[in-house]
């Protein structure tokens, strides 16, 4: 994991206002070069807006995107040594596969020689290389986003952006094109900033994700920092899933806080920074919870109902106190299952749950 | 598959066949009449003998197209030598409907992606401005057009009373009057494919263009124009078609001087006067003509789908 620590696109406070909609607000990241940077946020969060104010498709309201410390702010798209993998692949339906990705190169005055040898290359490296002669409506949905990832990717530009390029594929599919994606990335060492709303490919594919609410930047880190160290409510719930416990915090003391759960129990356990004492979130992971066999517990409630995942066990617990936690446990033979109305007790590591703010 | 109805059983094969005849029988009954006999008709007439006064005599020649082709004297007896009179008026024709069709389709692309590009309600109020002409007579716009560009008529009063002529310009009865006649008369035959064609073209591709470094030229000539060729072609061919047998903008705009073939096919079958075998024949010569032109299309088209 030895990255490099340049700058790859440094978005400098950028804001971008549509009519009487403001889609970023003062949005600021360092992507560094040959990353895997994922953008991850539900929709409308500015995510795309984002991506297409990199590539130059849209003009920043305020604020400034400079690319390997160039401001690239004036310049139109066809200036930018950027490439972009659409979400709908957006190839060009009277091109064969060769034109198509021969079409960037050819624009930035290469000889056709040379960009055919080019182009064989990219389609060896998207394993397409059977497919040359074909129009895009003769492939699959899948083999078209291999082109488009391949005309993306043939001019070798300096940062590729990818638009959500795996939400037109089956599930099956998209879990085997992310790791080609990674293992591409890898091998060309471009700089990708990806993105995405499913939270599950930003976890597995990207070194950072920055996560995206509401025009503005929730956290930026890895994808364990992220799943593991939420900053506030909205990143914690959004990635994976959590269980939120009204708690009342006593004190906070170096990213530490102590709190009082429902129940009375007192614990200590980490928390996001500008956490304050007063009433509070404790977040906890629905497989970090236990039910607990022996008395000693966190957490008293009763079974709600059971959720069958197949490889998981989803258990809804409704707490003596108030409000629902939901337990996830491995489906094994071995694991005792409370049914449903029965009392459980239910226990976790504090070292495990975090205090957040809102 | 185990759940589609299955289509091979005799019940449900009959279905389909007994509302598929019924369906289509009221297109074939009118294409037929109104195509295939008249279109025959048409053909047998330019094969038989002229009757004075209009009309046939029923007796094999072909007499018609000789005389479209070729002169053999006052008398029919001299050797023959190629007739170019009406070899003119169609090449004429052919040069003013290729014009106007170059006309439209300069004019017709930006506004057909102008109104494709408008948003909501202003694109049907565009559409609908483009077809409120419509809602009047072809005959009675070409009389009005006609007034207008006379010598002493309104558009020549006005320029000559801001004094920007100092004496009316002279268009009516010209080859450019008819020019102006078949491009107002067939502009929206142009217009409206090309939209249908642009409404539907995915604007991400300009900007896929963009992205891999084409400038605006390259990436209307590369990439817009050749999506929506199929758009462009349907309105050539809308245009130049009717401009080539079009008789009402040559008769009233372009006076006895230029003649077009589709005015020189009226006035055989007009009155006492006509030829009708002649007529009939000018008017095969003019249709296969039009084959031609479509065949050609009709070959792009099918090139481009493979």
């Amino acid at each position: 994991m030895s990255k490099d620590s340049e700058i790859a696109v440094d978005i400098h406070n950028v804001t971008k206002i549509f009519g009487s909609f403001t889609a970023l607000k003062g949005v600021s990241l360092d992507i560094r070069d040959n990353e895997f940077f994922t953008l991850l946020g539900p929709s409308g969060c500015g995510k795309t807006t984002l991506l297409r104010l990199i590539a130059g498709f849209e003009e920043i309201s305020n604020g400034a995107i400079l690319l390997y410390g160039q401001d690239i702010a004036g310049l139109l798209p066809n200036k930018r040594p950027i490439n972009t993998v659409f979400q709908q692949y957006a190839l060009f339906p009277h091109m064969n596969v060769t034109d198509n990705v021969m079409f960037g190169l050819l624009r930035l005055g290469q000889e056709k020689s040379r960009a055919k040898t080019r182009v064989d290359e990219v389609l060896e490296l998207v394993r397409l290389s059977d497919f040359a002669d074909r129009m895009p409506n003769q492939l699959s949905g899948g083999q078209q986003q291999r082109v488009a990832l391949a005309r993306a990717l043939a001019p070798s530009p300096k940062v590729l952006l990818l638009d959500e390029p795996l939400s037109a594929l089956d599930l099956k599919l998209r879990q085997a094109v992310r790791l080609e994606l990674q293992q591409i990335q890898v091998q060309t060492g471009i700089t990708f900033i990806f993105v995405t709303h499913d939270q599950e490919e930003a976890l597995t594919m990207s070194d950072r994700i920055a996560v995206l609410e509401g025009g503005r930047v929730q956290q930026v880190g890895s994808a364990r920092e992220i799943y593991e160290a939420p900053e506030n409510k909205f990143v914690a719930d959004f990635i994976g899933e959590t269980n939120l416990i009204d708690v009342n915090v006593s004190n906070i003391e170096a990213g530490k806080g102590s709190c009082i759960l429902p129940g009375g129990e007192k614990i200590t356990c980490a928390a996001a920074k500008g956490a304050r004492a007063g009433p509070g979130h404790l977040s906890v992971r629905p497989e970090r919870i236990k039910i607990s066999a022996s008395n000693k517990s966190l957490l008293q409630g009763i079974t709600v109902r059971h959720i069958y995942l197949g490889t998981d066990l989803h258990i809804e617990v409704k707490l003596d106190t108030g409000g629902n936690v939901t337990i996830r446990m491995q489906n094994s033979t071995q694991i005792q299952i409370p049914d449903v109305g029965q009392s459980v007790k239910l226990d976790f590591d504090p070292s495990s749950a975090r205090l957040l703010v809102d | 598959m185990a759940n589609l109805p299955n289509t091979t059983q005799k019940g449900s094969a009959k279905t389909y066949d007994g509302f598929g005849i019924p369906l289509i029988l009221p297109a074939w009954i009118i294409i037929g009449f109104f195509l295939v006999i008249p279109v025959a008709m048409m053909l047998v007439y330019s094969f038989l003998t002229k009757e004075f006064r209009g009309g046939v005599i029923w007796e094999f020649s072909i007499g018609a197209y000789d005389q479209f082709f070729f002169y053999r004297g006052l008398f029919g007896d001299s050797p023959p030598t190629i007739e170019w009179t009406y070899i003119s008026i169609f090449w004429r024709s052919i040069w003013q409907a290729g014009l106007a069709t170059f006309f439209c389709l300069i004019i017709g692309f930006p506004t057909a992606w102008f109104i494709a590009t408008r948003t909501g309600r202003n694109k049907t109020i565009w559409l609908f401005l483009i077809t409120i002409p419509y809602w009047v007579n072809l005959l009675i716009r070409t009389i009005s057009m006609k007034f207008l560009i006379r010598d002493n008529g309104p558009l020549n009063e006005f320029f000559l009373s801001i004094g920007l002529l100092s004496e009316p310009l002279h268009v009516i009865n010209t080859n450019f009057a008819v020019q102006l006649g078949l491009f107002y008369s067939y502009l929206p035959f142009m217009v409206l494919p090309i939209y249908a064609a642009v409404e539907r073209y995915n604007f991400a591709l300009s900007e896929a263009a963009a992205d891999l470094y084409a400038s605006r030229t390259v990436t209307l000539t590369k990439v817009i124009l050749p999506t929506v060729k199929p758009g462009i072609i349907a309105g050539c061919i809308l245009v130049f078609v009717p401009s080539l047998g079009a008789f009402l903008a040559p008769d009233l705009l372009g006076g006895a001087k230029n003649f077009m073939i589709g005015s020189l096919i009226e006035e055989q079958f007009k009155g006492n006067a006509g030829n009708w075998p002649f007529g009939a024949a000018a008017s095969m010569i003019l249709l296969s003509l039009v084959l031609i032109v479509l065949t050609f299309y009709a070959r792009s088209q099918t090139k481009d789908q493979i």
